[in-house]
């Protein structure tokens, strides 16, 4: 397990322990049980509906579950009512008291504890510091952007000294520019503070570039918790690898350990199944040069900034997504024939 | 030397000469022709008579019959606005916590909206039907043996009245206030438990400051509809005007004292000028505890 926080010793561990909630017929969590150490940062990935949100809630005693325990820092807090448990959470979006200004905001959990006045003026302008936003102290909600805002509610969770952060969606309303940077300065300060945060997003570029771990969530269960490259290039379902990045699904014949696919022999990922496969491979972990006595056919291909998307089918009828260099992005053109080849990357193989 | 195109837009102050313009002239025109013409008639016709500019029908507000009534106008319409303010504000978070497409709601604010409107003759003649002398009710009631041994309190202003206003004040609150209630942001009482605080502390430190705009805004509505109401307190009040409404009412159709007519308008100026009154302190409440409000 990683921590990557340098103060994780000001962290908590947090335990979510077989937790099950259900709404009807449906199981939001199913025995979800997640683990967090001391000023560790995980994010929670996953599709709408997947109990990811259910998840962060019960932890933070907005939801009650129907089964399982939680705990904090060694107590169990699962019949502990919201107001006791020593949180701070930022919401997805306008969560600030639009009648307060961003220091009132900031101040007000200070006032809740009982701070004196000149203790809550001193901590709210070192908060409001902290997220860069000292000049906008006396601005109402309505009168910040939204990225300002969420650093406010930012500020605001993290003044009361949090013993867990809670993050839900807090960036999912802010346009691209402003969502990098304030993923980036919520790291940065989780990093400086050291406190244990639990992140929900279904962004997974957000959840890959803070997290020390991400926990995918389907159907109310956590499908693998990992560190984002393990998670990325050795995923332990094919959901994973679905989920987590472009796959292509390439059939092939696998066995001892190993699988066939378009002529090359990969090995295989713990996990795999053997006979007829399907391999999952990423647009990376496959090679496209030009060739005219090659196995397949361009069918289009895509400039995306950094890097290049080209689209062929296989002789064998098989769509292959490849990532290939931008440089290289002009060589290839729609009807052109190329030679498709894995580069030899371990992949998951699951039955086909 | 010769305006520009652009000057020329800049001397309207900003306003596009455009066609959607257009579309507010009937309002203007309606606005102009029975509020605004009206309200002139009022003030200048308080100040003459015969035809002679006078001071002598304001004077005429100072006896005590129309003091009496403008002091229980005022008191009726402060209470059936308080208490419909309060009830109806409690009845429309009740009903802003029911689901939002729920049968429940929409029947309660279908009613409310049908009640809000039902003022007048036809209340009245409900009531009378209900709880007068040969009421529905005040005869189970006697047959019962409970309830009070006399129906002249329905036809009182401070008592009867009051009730009557009641029912069409609370549903009218409930209208006008539901928008504000439903306004408030789950996130904003979520964020208060996170921070430490109780739900107490969300009612009186966020809930209230942000609905307290509102609710006075709907509660002086409510004033200046049971302010001006007439119908209702004609219907059920044959003796005696104890309400400015009727005391107006009374100069125009008094078959008694004739050349009333323009003290009748003195008294719609005293009206005016009292909810002038209270159109100012509610401005000054207003800048006080909305200034966070987009304006």
């Amino acid at each position: 397990m990683s921590v990557a926080s340098p103060n994780a010793e000001r962290g908590v561990a947090v335990e979510l322990t077989e937790l099950r909630r259900s709404y009807g017929p449906v199981n939001a969590l199913d025995s979800m049980t997640l683990h967090l150490a001391p000023g560790e940062f995980v994010a929670l990935l996953g599709p709408s509906g997947c109990g990811k949100t259910t998840a962060l809630r019960c932890l933070a005693g907005l939801e009650d579950p129907d089964a399982g325990t939680i705990t904090i820092g060694g107590r169990d807090v699962t019949a502990l009512p919201t107001n006791k448990r020593d949180l701070g959470m930022v919401f997805q979006a306008y969560s600030l008291f639009p009648h307060m200004t961003a220091r009132q905001n900031v101040e007000f959990g200070l006032e809740m504890r009982g701070q004196d006045k000149s203790t809550r003026a001193r901590r709210a302008g070192d908060m409001l510091d902290l997220v860069g936003l000292s000049s906008q102290a006396d601005r109402y909600a309505h009168q910040m952007s939204g990225g300002q805002q969420q650093r406010v509610a930012l500020a605001r969770a993290l003044a009361i000294s949090p013993q867990v952060l809670l993050l839900d969606e807090p960036l999912s309303a802010l346009d691209a520019k402003v969502r990098t940077q304030l993923r980036d300065e919520i790291r940065r300060i989780q990093l400086e503070i050291g406190t244990t945060t639990l992140f929900v997003t279904h962004d997974q570029e957000e959840a890959l570039a803070v997290a020390d771990r991400v926990g995918v969530m389907r159907a109310g269960r956590l499908e693998q918790l990992a560190p984002p490259q393990e998670l990325y290039a050795r995923p332990a379902t094919a959901f994973v690898a679905e989920f987590v990045g472009l796959t292509n699904r390439l059939a092939g014949r696998a066995s001892g350990g190993r699988a066939e696919v378009l002529g090359v022999s990969l090995p295989l990922l713990a996990g795999s199944g053997d006979g007829n496969v399907e391999v999952l491979v990423r647009p990376e972990g496959i090679e496209a040069t030009p060739d005219p006595n090659g196995n397949a056919t361009v069918l289009s291909a895509a400039f995306l900034g950094a890097h290049g998307r080209v689209t062929a089918r296989t002789d064998g009828g098989e769509q292959v997504e490849v990532q290939v260099a931008s440089a290289a992005l002009p060589s290839f053109e729609p009807g052109q024939r190329v030679r498709v080849t894995p580069r030899g990357d371990a992949a998951l193989a699951v039955a086909r | 030397m010769a305006k520009s195109p652009r000057s020329g837009t800049r001397a309207l102050g900003g306003i596009k000469p455009s066609g959607a313009l257009a579309g507010v002239v009937p309002f203007f025109a309606y606005t102009t022709v029975f509020l605004l013409i009206p309200t002139l008639v009022v003030i200048i016709a308080a100040f003459v008579s015969d035809g002679h500019l006078t001071l002598g029908n304001v004077r005429a507000l100072g006896n005590a019959g129309f003091l009496t009534a403008l002091k229980q106008s005022i008191i009726l319409s402060a209470l059936t606005a308080i208490i419909g303010a309060v009830v109806g504000g409690i009845l429309a978070y009740a009903v802003s916590t029911a689901r939002p497409d729920g049968i429940l709601k929409r029947f309660i604010t279908s009613l409310c909206g049908v009640l809000a409107q039902f003022g007048g003759v036809a209340l009245a003649f409900a009531f009378i039907a209900s709880f007068g002398a040969q009421g529905m009710i005040s005869a189970w009631m006697k047959k019962a043996g409970v309830g009070p041994s006399s129906t002249l309190w329905l036809y009182q202003w401070d008592k009867g009245v009051l009730l009557v206003y009641l029912y069409f004040q609370i549903p009218l609150m409930l209208i006008v206030f539901l928008p504000a209630v439903e306004g408030l942001r789950p996130q904003w009482r979520e964020a208060t438990e996170t921070l430490g605080g109780t739900t107490w502390t969300y009612w009186r430190r966020v809930a209230m400051p942000i609905l307290f705009p509102s609710f006075v805004g709907a509660t002086l509505l409510l004033f200046t509809n049971a302010f001006s109401a007439y119908a209702t307190a004609a219907a059920l009040v044959s003796q005696a005007q104890p309400l400015v409404p009727l005391q107006i009412a009374g100069t125009f159709t008094s078959e008694t004292v004739l050349g009333q007519a323009n003290v009748g308008k003195a008294m719609a100026l005293a009206m005016v000028v009292v909810v002038a009154i209270v159109m100012t302190i509610y401005a000054w409440l207003d800048k006080r505890s909305s200034k966070w409000l987009v304006r």
